[in-house]
C-alpha cells in the first residue's frame, strides 16, 4: 500500500452569487515511500490547492473538499483538527514557495525552530537550542549558532529557504510536501536546493510530493510525474516514458513550448495556442479541447477516462507500465495535427 | 557600424545615512563598468541573477536611470549628453517591454488610449482617426482583436496583456526595444507564443532588441550574442551557440549546469557545479575578481587582487578570467574535485575559506 493515496479529491470555493470555482476537479495519484511524485501544471491548474487540502490548511467557509486523501491508513480529509495538528509538522510537512511570506517577520529563526521541537519533541531549553542549531547545520546554513538569534529578512532568499527546509525536516516526517520550493529563487541557488532536497530523500527515506510547473525540475528530480490540467490529471507516468513519450497533447504541447539550454539557436517553439480559461468544465468533454491541435468530436463526448496507455509500437505489455493518460487520441509519433479545428 | 554602443558604463547609487543631513557613506555598485555593443537588427541577451545588475543597465540605456560615467552611444549620438528635450523626442527610437504587464499598464486607461498616449506625445498619427487605425493594425500584429480597443488591462490575460505591453513600445515605430524580464511572469506555454511573437515582429519590422532575463534558456533561444552579468559587471560574452558550446568563464559554466532542462536523460548525465554560498552584496563587492568568493576554480594569486579585464580570445568570445585559457586546456582543476562529478554541499562540513558563503546582509 502506498503511504499516501488521494482518491478522486475535489475541492470547490463558493462563488459570491455565481457558480462555484472548481479548483481541483478529482485528483487522484499516490506516493510510495521514499518516492519523489510531481505535480505539474501551471497556474490555476489546482496543484497547489491540492497540497493545501492535503495538508488541512483551506479556509473551512467557503470551501467543499471532497474525495479521499488515505495516508497511512487515515484519511487526512475527515480528521479531527487536533489529530491533524498531531500529524501536521511530525509525521507531515511542507516547504513553500515564499520562504519570507512563510517565516514570521518579527520573530528570529531560532525560536521559529525551537516551537516545532518543542510542540512535536518535547525538546525544551538548551536541548532545542542545541537541536535547532544542529537542524541549520545539516541543510547546511553556515554558523548556525549565531543565525538562530537573527530575524528573517537578515538572511538571504537561498538561507531562508534552507530555514524552511529545517523546519519541515525537524521531525524527520514521512511525507514532505514542497510547493514551488525553489520558483523564487536564482538559478545556482535553486541547484543548491534541489541538491540538499534530493540528500534528504535518499537519507531518510522521506516521500517528497514536489509540486512545480518547471518541467526541467522535474526531469533531474521526480520518479513519477502527474499532469494536471484543469483540475485533473491528465497524464501520469513514470519520469523516463513522460518525457521521451508523452501521450497527451498537453503534455506534449508543454514539452514542445519550453526553450531548451541545448537546443540550437533558430529551433522554433511550438506554444500551445490560447490560454487557459477560468470556468472550464470537464462534463462537457476534454477541457484541453479548446487548445488542442488533435481536437475531434469525439472529445465532446463526456469526460475522458484517466486509462492505462498502449507502450510504443511494438511493446506489447499494456497497462503494466502505470503510464495513464486522459485522452480519446492520444498523441503517437504518427499523429498529425488537425489543423485550425477551433 | 552598431546601433547601441556602450563604453564603460557605470551606476553607482549612494547610500545615505543621517536625520538632518544625508551623508553619503558608502555606494552600491550596481554597474560597474559595462562596455557592450548591440548590432542593428540583432538580438542581445543579458543574463545573471538577481542583483547582478542587469535591470539597472538596461534603464540606464533609456536615461530612465542616470549613469554615473561612461557612455551610452545610440545611433551615433551619446544620450547621456543628450539635453532632456531632444531625449525625449528620442525616446521613441528606444522602448522598453517590462516584465509585470498588469503593473506597468494604467488600469485606468483603456487599451486604446494607452496606446494612443504616446503617439501623441511623438506627433505619430495627424488625428484619432489615423491614430486608431494604426492602433488597429498594430493590435493584429501582436496576435489582439480590433474589439481590445475599448477593454482595460485587467480584461486580458497575462499573455494578453504582455502582448499590449508589446505594441506600446512598437506603434511608435522604434529602432531599438529593450525587453526586461519579458516572459518570466507567464506561464510555458504562454511564454512561448510571446518568444515566437517578439521573433516574428523582429523579422517583419527589423527591429533590434536587448533581451534582459535570469532565464538562460530563454535568453539563448532568441539572442545572437549572449553578455553574461555578475555583481555589475559582464563576465563573458559571445555569439549564442559559441557560449552554450563552450562557456569559458567559472560562472558561466556554474550557471548553465544549473539550469534544469526539461529532458531525465540529460538531466541524469550532466556534470552539475554547485556553487556555495550566495551573491555577494553589491555594495561591497569583493576586491579583484567578483566571483572569486564563490569560485570553483579560484587560485591563490591573481584572483583575489587584480580584477580581471573583458579580453577578446578571438571569434569575438569575451572573457573576465585570469585563467580562462587555463580552466579551459585543464591545467587548472576545481577546488575540492578530485574526479566526483558533483560539488555538493555537504551537511556538517565546515565551509571552506573565503568569505563567500556569507549571505547579503539585508539594510542592517
Amino acid at each position: 500500500m502506498s503511504l499516501l493515496d488521494v482518491d478522486e479529491l475535489t475541492v470547490a470555493f463558493a462563488g459570491r452569487g455565481g457558480p462555484d470555482t472548481r479548483a481541483v476537479a478529482g485528483v487522484s495519484f499516490a506516493v510510495d515511500q521514499g518516492e519523489v511524485v510531481g505535480l505539474v501544471g501551471e497556474s490555476g491548474c489546482g496543484k497547489s490547492v491540492t497540497s493545501l487540502a492535503l495538508m488541512g490548511l483551506l479556509p473551512k467557509r467557503g470551501v467543499t473538499v471532497g474525495g479521499r486523501a488515505v495516508f497511512d491508513g487515515t484519511d487526512l480529509l475527515s480528521l479531527r483538527p487536533s489529530a491533524l495538528r498531531d500529524l501536521r509538522g511530525s509525521q507531515l510537512a511542507m516547504i513553500f514557495q515564499d520562504p519570507l511570506s512563510s517565516l514570521n517577520p518579527v520573530v528570529p529563526i531560532g525560536i521559529q525552530v525551537t516551537e516545532i521541537l518543542t510542540r512535536h519533541r518535547g525538546l525544551r531549553g538548551a536541548a532545542a537550542r542545541k537541536e535547532a542549531a544542529a537542524l541549520l547545520d545539516r541543510v547546511g546554513i553556515p554558523d548556525p549558532t549565531r543565525r538562530l538569534k537573527e530575524y528573517p529578512h537578515q538572511l538571504s532568499g537561498g538561507m531562508r529557504q534552507r530555514a524552511l527546509i529545517a523546519m519541515a525536516v525537524a521531525c524527520a516526517p514521512r511525507l514532505l510536501i514542497a510547493d514551488e520550493p525553489t520558483t523564487a529563487l536564482d538559478v545556482t541557488i535553486q541547484a543548491q536546493i534541489l541538491e540538499l532536497l534530493k540528500e534528504l530523500v535518499d537519507q531518510q527515506g522521506t516521500a517528497l510530493l514536489m509540486i512545480t510547473h518547471d518541467l526541467g525540475v522535474v526531469a533531474g528530480l521526480c520518479d513519477r510525474v502527474n499532469v494536471l490540467y484543469a483540475g485533473k490529471v491528465v497524464e501520469a507516468a513514470a519520469r523516463r516514458p513522460l518525457f521521451a513519450d508523452p501521450a497527451h497533447p498537453y503534455a506534449h504541447g508543454l514539452l514542445g513550448s519550453i526553450p531548451r539550454l541545448d537546443a540550437p539557436r533558430g529551433d522554433p517553439l511550438n506554444p500551445i495556442r490560447g490560454s487557459i480559461n477560468d470556468r472550464i468544465d470537464w462534463a462537457d468533454g476534454c477541457a484541453f479541447a479548446p487548445r488542442c491541435d488533435f481536437y475531434t468530436l469525439d472529445c465532446l463526448q463526456g469526460t475522458p477516462e484517466l486509462a492505462g496507455r498502449a507502450g510504443p509500437a511494438g511493446a506489447d505489455d499494456e497497462a503494466d507500465t502505470g503510464h495513464r493518460v486522459r485522452c480519446v487520441n492520444p498523441v503517437t509519433t504518427t499523429s498529425e495535427a488537425t489543423e485550425a479545428a477551433v | 557600424m552598431s546601433l547601441l554602443e556602450l563604453d564603460d558604463v557605470k551606476v553607482h547609487f549612494p547610500v545615505k545615512r543621517g536625520v538632518l543631513f544625508d551623508r553619503t557613506v558608502g555606494h552600491v555598485y550596481a554597474v560597474d563598468g559595462v562596455s557592450l555593443s548591440v548590432e542593428a537588427g540583432q538580438t542581445y541577451g543579458l543574463v545573471g541573477e538577481s542583483g547582478c545588475g542587469k535591470t539597472t543597465l538596461g534603464r540606464a540605456v533609456l536615461r530612465l536611470t542616470d549613469i554615473t560615467s561612461g557612455r551610452v552611444v545610440f545611433d551615433g549620438t551619446d544620450l547621456a549628453a543628450l539635453p532632456d528635450e531632444e531625449m525625449r523626442r528620442t525616446r521613441h527610437r528606444l522602448q522598453m517591454v517590462f516584465q509585470d504587464p498588469l503593473g506597468s499598464l494604467n488600469p485606468r486607461q483603456n487599451i486604446e488610449s494607452i496606446l494612443a498616449e504616446g503617439m501623441a506625445a511623438h506627433g505619430i498619427g495627424a488625428n484619432r482617426e489615423e491614430r486608431r487605425e494604426r492602433i488597429v493594425e498594430i493590435l493584429r500584429r501582436v496576435g489582439l482583436p480590433a474589439g481590445a480597443l475599448s477593454r482595460y488591462p485587467h480584461e486580458f490575460s497575462g499573455g494578453q496583456r504582455q502582448r499590449i505591453g508589446i505594441a506600446r513600445a512598437i506603434v511608435l515605430e522604434p529602432d531599438l526595444i529593450i525587453c526586461d524580464e519579458p516572459v518570466s511572469a507567464l506561464d510555458v506555454s504562454i511564454q512561448a507564443q510571446v518568444l515566437n511573437l517578439l521573433e516574428e515582429l523582429q523579422d517583419a519590422l527589423g527591429l533590434t532588441y536587448l533581451v534582459i532575463a535570469h532565464d538562460l534558456a530563454v535568453v539563448r533561444h532568441i539572442s545572437d550574442r549572449i553578455g553574461v552579468m555578475y555583481l555589475g559587471s559582464l563576465v563573458e560574452e559571445a555569439p549564442s551557440d559559441a557560449l552554450y558550446a563552450e562557456p569559458r568563464h567559472p560562472y558561466t559554466r556554474a550557471l548553465m549546469s544549473a539550469v534544469p532542462v526539461p529532458d531525465p536523460e540529460v538531466e541524469d548525465n550532466r556534470e552539475r557545479i554547485l556553487l556555495r554560498g550566495d551573491l555577494p552584496s553589491p555594495a561591497n563587492p569583493p576586491a579583484g575578481c567578483r566571483f572569486h568568493t564563490r569560485c570553483p576554480w579560484r587560485q591563490p594569486e591573481r584572483c583575489d587582487t587584480e580584477r580581471p579585464a573583458l579580453t577578446d580570445l578571438g571569434d569575438g568570445h569575451r572573457v573576465a578570467c585570469h585563467y580562462a585559457a587555463e580552466i579551459a586546456d585543464g591545467t587548472v582543476q576545481p577546488i575540492r574535485d578530485l574526479a566526483p562529478p558533483v560539488l555538493r554541499d555537504v551537511p556538517g562540513v565546515p565551509a571552506q575559506a573565503g568569505g563567500g558563503e556569507e549571505p547579503v546582509p539585508a539594510a542592517s
